[in-house]
């Protein structure tokens, strides 16, 4: 095939009497991502929310905490703001103050709180991430390869109809329990809703003309995934995570408080407000606590979910910007 | 022209008094529309005519109480016989809507509740508006059904809107408008989204149900051929300014404004240009027999076998360009797809010399040899990436390192009159004349033979799809290459094209030269396409 060069020849006279050089669009001042995201309360509230509890969590150690499991069954159930003597199992001894007191065991119930942030957060972010790639997988495969769709998604759709709690029931008794089984427990029931998401996302944008005219250019499809599907997917699945970040938290502490979570020694939201049921009517601070650290994170998450679905929404973007 | 309410028939029945809207604050202006005045009288066609972007939209909305809350009127006055419309309450608006004055949409389809029958949507506004019993509002359902000429009322009455043809459903649309004899009907574009030769019926209609019914019509349009054959008087408005006013014929014949004389101009003939010989080598492009059968449903349900399109044959030699003209369903779109490769034919064979085959490596030399330019300029450009990775992406594809596709990007950037910066930016940032010009760039950059243009100008304004039209021309003399060229629009057609193909039905009914088939076209079907083309009479183009 020849090569045109399109350089060496001069404008045609018709070609110089249409038009000169057309000047482009003045630049349109590039109002950034990250602004519009800060514009929107919910985003404002949730994150500075989140990250406070992402800190305790991270900073645990250093926020006056002693050992979780530290026990002194002499101080059982001190109220919330109490100073004691406090004896450990080895014989050490000093003088603490208990800013939400103790537990039946006598364990300090603020050193709890803070370490189970770091169970409750890292459960919520990972089940996230895992359900996300893996729907995101799946529900791209399944979108856009038309003949493996009906399949995947009929198992997809038997993975669904297996309920959360049951299933994670199950893993647990087949195996240990361990932070690693909790999060495939809720990872399992959590990906066929993602993929279900992207895959109609994927069945949208993939009749875009943009898509089609990649296909004309000769576009491989691993690229045509890549650089023009995907990249559409990702603003409904960052807020599709966050809800499943809030449930899984949600899941996890309920499995735990149902005892069939992490072992009932690990200081979990779930397993603190579990180990306090039973004393409830006495001392409600050992649940109502850890509750309220718990129902404030999933808030959180929340409403930065909510809050980024509004502003990724193209809908409440500028027209034409 | 005084503006104080009379009720002789003299006076007019809506008076537009130095209107101004202003936009919200940020837009690329600061009025939607300002300066507006004009007169519709009882029994007149007032046209208001501009490009998108124009405001006349806008107008309408604000004549109907309809503007969004972003929009507000900061000067002037609408009145309807009378009556200030831009003072009016909103209880007082929803009684005059419909009894005073009614609204034809652009889309049907939309325009139309989905989930209710058709003639309960029509007898609503009478049982909102008048005191008749179920019984006598159907017998005047059905009435107006006969008059808009509804075939079989009785059956439309109870069917929805998508079981009905484009134009049945814009016949429902103006059955409702209509049905309260309102004094004013305003038509926003409403025949845009309707074939040729539907448009021609509806626009008879609503000009016959104005004579008699004595009904004043604001008709918003960006077609200069339906301005034509509809208009009284003309109002045109470029950016929210009001350009030009008067009679029709003054307007159109004899503008006063450079900016009308330039529409005017751009507006495509309906005659054949002279175009050079084409030398008759072999041809770049052979399809032959090209057919392609859908078939939906599946077992148990009801099987349904559509042809799309059925033997069609062409060739296109260098330098040459061959349109194919049809209106909606035709099957032109579907043959393009299937010359362009995005879609497997059934039938048939499509060669390119050279290529032998349809697969792997010579599927890929076929789709560098054979480009395609897409309707939809806003859609046609992936959002997310720059206009430069989406233009080098083909010839990377096709094996060209990235820096010189590159290279040849900023040089085609100069073929299309775009500065080479561009590249850099993204779609976003360009008006939809700008983004066809990138999409052209993106397709000429893989060096093909064959350049597939569907529906390339359709999206445009007139004075845009002139540029285009003409860029296309150049490209084709300095390239020497074969374009295709996907149409509804004949105008548009007569002024690029070498030959032309008419289909109908996913078959050709005619082709041959430009010159034979719009001059002294041989099928029936050709003659009634070319007999409904608006504006006849009326010399548009550069002489």
């Amino acid at each position: 095939m020849t090569s045109i060069s399109l350089r060496d020849d001069a404008p045609t006279p018709a070609a110089a009497a249409t038009a000169g050089v057309l000047p482009a669009a003045p630049r349109a001042p590039a109002r950034s991502l990250l602004r519009r995201l800060l514009a929107n309360g919910g985003v404002r509230i949730g994150g500075v929310l989140l990250a406070a509890m992402l800190l305790l969590a991270v900073a645990a150690p250093w926020l006056g905490t002693i050992d979780p499991n530290a026990m002194d069954p002499a101080n059982s159930h001190l109220p919330p703001g109490a100073r004691a003597e406090f004896t450990t199992l080895a014989g050490d001894s000093f003088d603490r103050f208990f800013p939400l007191g103790t537990d039946s065991m006598g364990r300090d119930l603020w050193s709890r709180t803070a370490y189970g942030a770091r169970i409750s957060l890292s459960v919520g972010v990972a089940v996230a991430l895992g359900s996300v790639a893996f729907g995101l997988v799946v529900g791209m495969v399944a979108g856009y390869f038309r003949r493996l769709d009906g399949v995947i998604m009929r198992v997809m759709d038997g993975m669904m109809a297996i309920p959360g709690i049951l299933f994670a029931i199950v893993l647990v008794a087949v195996w240990r329990p361990s932070l690693l089984t909790v999060i495939l427990a809720i990872v399992v029931p959590e990906t066929p809703r993602v993929a279900r998401l992207v895959r109609s996302v994927v069945l949208s944008v993939r009749e875009e003309p943009y898509v089609e005219a990649a296909v004309a250019l000769d576009t491989p499809t691993w690229k045509l995934m890549l650089r023009h599907i995907l990249p559409n997917t990702v603003a409904p699945l960052i807020v599709q995570g966050t809800f499943i970040c809030a449930a899984a938290m949600l899941v996890e502490a309920v499995m735990s408080f149902l005892g069939i979570g992490l072992p009932s020694e690990v200081p979990t939201w779930g397993n603190i407000m579990s180990e306090g049921r039973t004393h409830f009517t006495s001392h409600p601070s050992t649940v109502l606590l850890p509750g309220l650290f718990l129902a404030l994170t999933v808030l959180a998450v929340n409403m930065l979910g909510d809050g980024l679905r509004d502003a990724l929404d193209p809908k409440f973007k500028a027209r034409g910007g | 022209m005084t503006s104080t309410p009379s009720t002789t028939s003299a006076a007019p029945c809506l008076v537009v008094r130095d209107l101004a809207i202003d936009l919200p604050a940020g837009a690329d202006r600061a009025h939607a529309v300002h300066g507006i005045s004009f007169d519709v009288m009882p029994g007149q066609v007032v046209c208001l005519l501009g490009e998108s972007g124009s405001g006349k939209s806008v107008i309408a909305q604000a004549a109907m109480g309809l503007l969004p809350a972003s929009l507000r009127p900061s000067a002037g006055r609408i009145e309807v016989q009378g009556e200030d419309v831009l003072a009016a309450s909103p209880a007082r608006l929803r009684a005059l809507r419909g009894a005073r004055m009614a609204m034809v949409f652009q889309e049907p389809m939309t325009a139309l509740n989905p989930v209710m029958r058709c003639g309960a949507q029509v007898d609503e506004i009478l049982a909102e508006h008048t005191t008749l019993g179920a019984g006598a509002r159907r017998a005047r359902v059905l009435a107006i059904f006969e008059r808009v000429r509804l075939p079989e009322p009785q059956r439309i009455y109870d069917a929805y809107p998508h079981q009905l043809s484009g134009g049945q459903r814009q016949r429902i649309v103006i059955a409702i408008a209509l049905i309260l004899r309102p004094a004013l009907l305003i038509c926003d574009e409403p025949t845009t989204a309707l074939d040729v030769t539907t448009q021609a019926e509806i626009l008879a209609l609503i000009r016959e149900m104005q004579q008699e019914n004595g009904t004043a019509v604001l008709f918003i349009t960006h077609d200069f051929g339906v301005v034509a054959d509809i208009a009284d008087q003309v109002v045109v408005l470029q950016l929210g300014r009001q350009v030009e006013s008067g009679p029709k014929d003054e307007v159109l014949r004899r503008p006063k404004e450079a900016y009308t004389r330039m529409l005017l101009d751009a507006v495509p003939r309906l005659a054949p240009v002279l175009r050079a010989p084409i030398d008759a080598q072999a041809p770049l492009l052979d399809a032959r027999g090209v057919g392609k059968v859908y078939r939906t449903g599946s077992w148990p349900g009801k099987r349904r076998t559509v042809h799309a399109a059925a033997d069609v044959s062409l060739k296109l030699h260098a330098g040459e360009t061959v349109g194919i003209v049809g209106e909606s369903g035709s099957g032109k779109s579907t043959v393009a797809r299937c010359i362009a490769r995005l879609i497997e034919p059934t039938d048939g064979d499509i060669r390119v010399p050279g290529i032998e085959g349809s697969r792997g490596a010579q599927r890929s030399a076929f789709r560098r040899m054979v480009q395609v330019v897409f309707q939809d300029p806003n859609r046609s450009l992936n959002p997310r990436r720059t206009v430069g990775q989406s233009i080098v992406e083909g010839p990377v594809n096709f094996g060209v390192p990235h820096a010189k596709a590159w290279q040849r990007a900023e040089e085609l950037m100069a073929l299309v009159r775009l500065q080479p910066e561009v590249l850099h930016r993204y779609p976003s940032e360009f008006s939809g004349g700008q983004r066809q010009r990138l999409c052209i760039a993106r397709a000429l950059a893989c060096e093909p033979r064959v350049l597939i243009a569907d529906e390339a100008v359709s999206a445009l304004d007139v004075s845009v799809q002139d540029q285009i039209l003409k860029l296309l021309a150049e490209i084709q003399q300095r390239l020497s290459i074969g374009i295709l060229f996907i149409t509804h629009d004949l105008r548009v057609a007569s002024q690029i094209c070498d030959r032309l193909i008419v289909m109908h039905k996913g078959r050709i009914v005619e082709e041959g030269s430009a010159h034979d088939v719009l001059l002294s076209p041989r099928e029936a079907y050709t003659r009634t396409l070319l007999a409904a083309a608006p504006g006849q009479g009326y010399a548009f183009g550069a002489g």
